[in-house]
């Protein structure tokens, strides 16, 4: 009998199935576990209960959350901080766990490493305790984050229950302008579907636009999968998948590697298999877009005016659109290129990857930004590569601070914050209210977007920047 | 972990849509160790202002929801960031149901692992038990898993749960040893899978 047409997401499932419960639920066998500081909840269970860490062989550590990005060859000054990272050394080094640490050439963000590692594979479960785990999916893995109670469990067990989520396949069919980044495609997507719409879904990315996208556009594009409410979102392993893999430190080599592209070939969904939610896109119709608001789904293109709680009928929706302009110090129906800025950054495990700096240096080549600014590459892998394509020295002399790596103001628990009431056009990927700080008014967007707010000293659309330029 | 059977106790009202975890307890908390009583700072930036006075029409500021046990939530309570700790601090302040029309994936799953119930409900019934216990804040409400039913005044209502997260509540269970009573599976999972995928089983044994 012939088998039913299967999607990626249940050749995955049904291939890290140990056991199933009556109830649904299976247990299924990780198979890359990442930590980083705030893992310690789960490294403090493990210890409570005199446990050992089950496959220390499949764990990494990296310090990417608290590390600073300025004065790395001195002691860390905030005692705090130094305890967080002390901490992830002790973890690690007590249950012979491998950790890129603070000083370690390959140290970075954990979701930018992995892959640059050749950790992430596809075919993979990978989990972290961190919700931009999604990222991993580019490869074609089932890429999710965790929560410290999971974090115990998988150090534990090397294993994890999971309910099946249903299947969703978002289509992007057509060819990008350019000027348009993963970022602006991911957020078109969000826009469409609402912060809440994927949940319970596994997201498979798919259409000619995805298809033509970069390993970094593709890691861009799963990385925001959570932001849309999946949990996890993947691409299917092709030609650009395997061109990026081969060489790199962790992937298989030789014979292996050819052994292993003949396997992750059958990994992409079976023609014909069915979803249980399908959104499709016109990449040709995608603008660059930046957030306005104070959730991802906030998001317009450029060309647009913020909305008008005047003009909307539904009054919580009013509300909603009074309280988050209200919290952005932006007045109803103004123009989004006239949002004047105060700093920006470039980072974060969404676009600090090589291909990012490079777009944000195409950009500001030559020019002058009119607000300061932080860049923080997404590994100290990419920091020596940008370095030594001389992209440092294009962001230097544009006037903006050349940092070392790590999740840096994006997050902000670094340190690194954008002060109280200050707006900064941002290439992370949360804008919530405080997200970058209490009061910091955060505007999402691409790498090339920042840099031509950068440039503006506003928002402003990207694509007459690049004219007669290498984008 | 604590079990949860029923509950009856005073509701707060939290009606905005997408709190997410940053709002429950913004990264700066994340440092602390849980002992440190994170009930403290639940919603730091949303119960005071800059300058560290509590902001007085804020629901949990108010006098007769501060014992309250169970917080009626909007619309996507807990999106955003993986942080656990958003939970424990829920937990921690002293609630031990939230009621919502949806929650953040990661967060409900947390929840379940920390003994508190995320009982999701319609938009109306939400909107309407929220209504009710704004117009009488000292009304007791009754949460029972085991029927997934809320009554709240002279109404009942009934919520959605994971099978799983609803027995894991009731008996107060503990994933890990149960997952212990799997070990001989995971062992024959890991023989076979390492002949099946040698390429992702470089680094096992």
């Amino acid at each position: 009998m012939r088998q039913r047409p299967q999607t990626m997401f249940d050749k995955l499932w049904s291939s890290h199935e140990i056991a199933q419960r009556e109830d649904g639920s299976a247990l299924l066998f990780v198979d890359r576990h990442f930590v980083h500081e705030g893992s310690f909840h789960g490294f403090s269970q493990l210890k409570a209960r005199g446990r050992k860490v089950a496959e220390p062989n499949l764990t990494f550590g990296i310090a990417d959350h608290y590390v600073p990005t300025r004065d790395r060859d001195r002691p860390i000054a905030n005692a705090e901080i130094a305890e967080m990272v002390r901490k992830l050394e002790q973890n690690t080094g007590d249950t012979g766990v491998t950790l890129f640490g603070l000083r370690d050439p390959r140290q970075g963000i954990v979701h930018v490493v992995g892959p640059e590692q050749g950790l992430t594979l596809p075919g993979l479960l990978i989990v972290c305790g961190d919700s931009h785990t999604s990222t991993h999916g580019a490869f074609g893995a089932y890429a999710f984050g965790i929560g410290a109670s999971e974090v115990a469990h998988v150090l534990m067990t090397q294993t994890l229950w999971q309910k099946k989520p249903k299947r969703m396949r978002i289509v992007v069919n057509g060819e990008a302008t350019a000027g348009i980044a993963a970022k602006d495609i991911a957020l078109a997507i969000i826009a469409r579907i609402h912060a809440d719409g994927a949940q319970g879904h596994a997201i498979e990315y798919a259409g000619s636009a995805v298809r033509a996208l970069s390993m970094e556009g593709r890691l861009t594009l799963c990385n925001m999968s959570i932001e849309g409410g999946g949990r996890c979102g993947m691409v299917a392993p092709d030609a650009t998948t395997f061109a990026y893999l081969k060489g790199r430190p962790y992937a298989p080599a030789g014979d292996d590697f050819d052994r292993a592209v003949a396997d992750w070939s059958m990994l992409p969904s079976d023609p014909n298999a069915e979803f249980d939610r399908e959104v499709t896109l016109d990449a040709a119709a995608i603008a660059p877009i930046v957030t306005w608001g104070t959730t991802p789904d906030d998001a317009l293109p450029i060309d647009q005016r913020v909305p008008d709680p005047a003009d909307e009928a539904d009054e919580a929706r009013a509300a909603y659109i009074r309280d988050a302009l209200d919290y952005m110090g932006v007045r109803p129906g103004t123009k989004l290129t006239d949002v004047a800025i105060d700093r920006v950054f470039i980072g974060s495990c969404t676009n600090a990857r090589i291909e990012d700096l490079r777009a944000a240096a195409a950009v500001l080549a030559g020019r002058v930004s009119k607000v300061p600014g932080l860049i923080s590459p997404g590994s100290s892998l990419v920091k020596k590569q940008a370095e030594q394509e001389g992209l440092d020295r294009i962001f230097k002399d544009a006037g903006l601070e050349w940092a070392a790596s790590g999740c840096s103001m994006c997050v902000g628990i670094n340190g690194d914050l954008v002060p109280e009431g200050e707006r900064c056009a941002s290439t992370t990927n949360r804008n919530f209210k405080g997200r970058q700080g209490r009061g910091a008014r955060t505007h999402l967007m691409s790498p090339a977007m920042v840099a031509a707010a950068a440039v503006t000293g506003h928002l402003a659309d990207v694509r007459p920047l690049l004219a007669g330029r290498k984008a | 972990m604590e079990k949860f059977t029923r509950l009856t106790a005073k509701a707060c009202p939290l009606p905005q849509p997408n709190i997410n975890t940053d709002a429950i307890l913004p990264a700066r908390f994340l440092k602390w160790p849980r002992d440190k009583g994170l009930g403290q700072v639940l919603f730091a930036d949303l119960r005071r202002n800059p300058e560290g006075q509590e902001i007085a029409d804020f629901p949990l500021n108010q006098p007769a929801w501060q014992d309250a046990k169970i917080l009626v939530a909007g619309r996507n309570f807990g999106g955003g960031s993986s942080r656990e700790a958003a939970v424990y601090a829920v937990y921690d302040y002293g609630f031990r149901c939230v009621i919502a029309p949806s929650f953040g994936d990661i967060f409900a799953q947390n929840a379940v692992k920390n003994g508190l119930l995320a009982a999701i409900v319609s938009d109306a019934d939400a909107a309407e038990i929220a209504a009710a216990i704004e117009a009488d804040p000292e009304r007791m409400v009754i949460v029972d898993l085991p029927q997934q039913t809320i009554v709240c005044g002279n109404r009942s209502y009934g919520f959605a749960i994971e099978p799983v997260s609803k027995s894991q509540l009731v008996n107060g269970w503990d994933d890990i040893d149960l997952t212990d009573s799997y070990r001989a599976q995971i062992e024959t999972f890991l023989k076979r899978d390492c002949e099946l995928r040698p390429w992702a089983a470089f680094v096992k044994r």
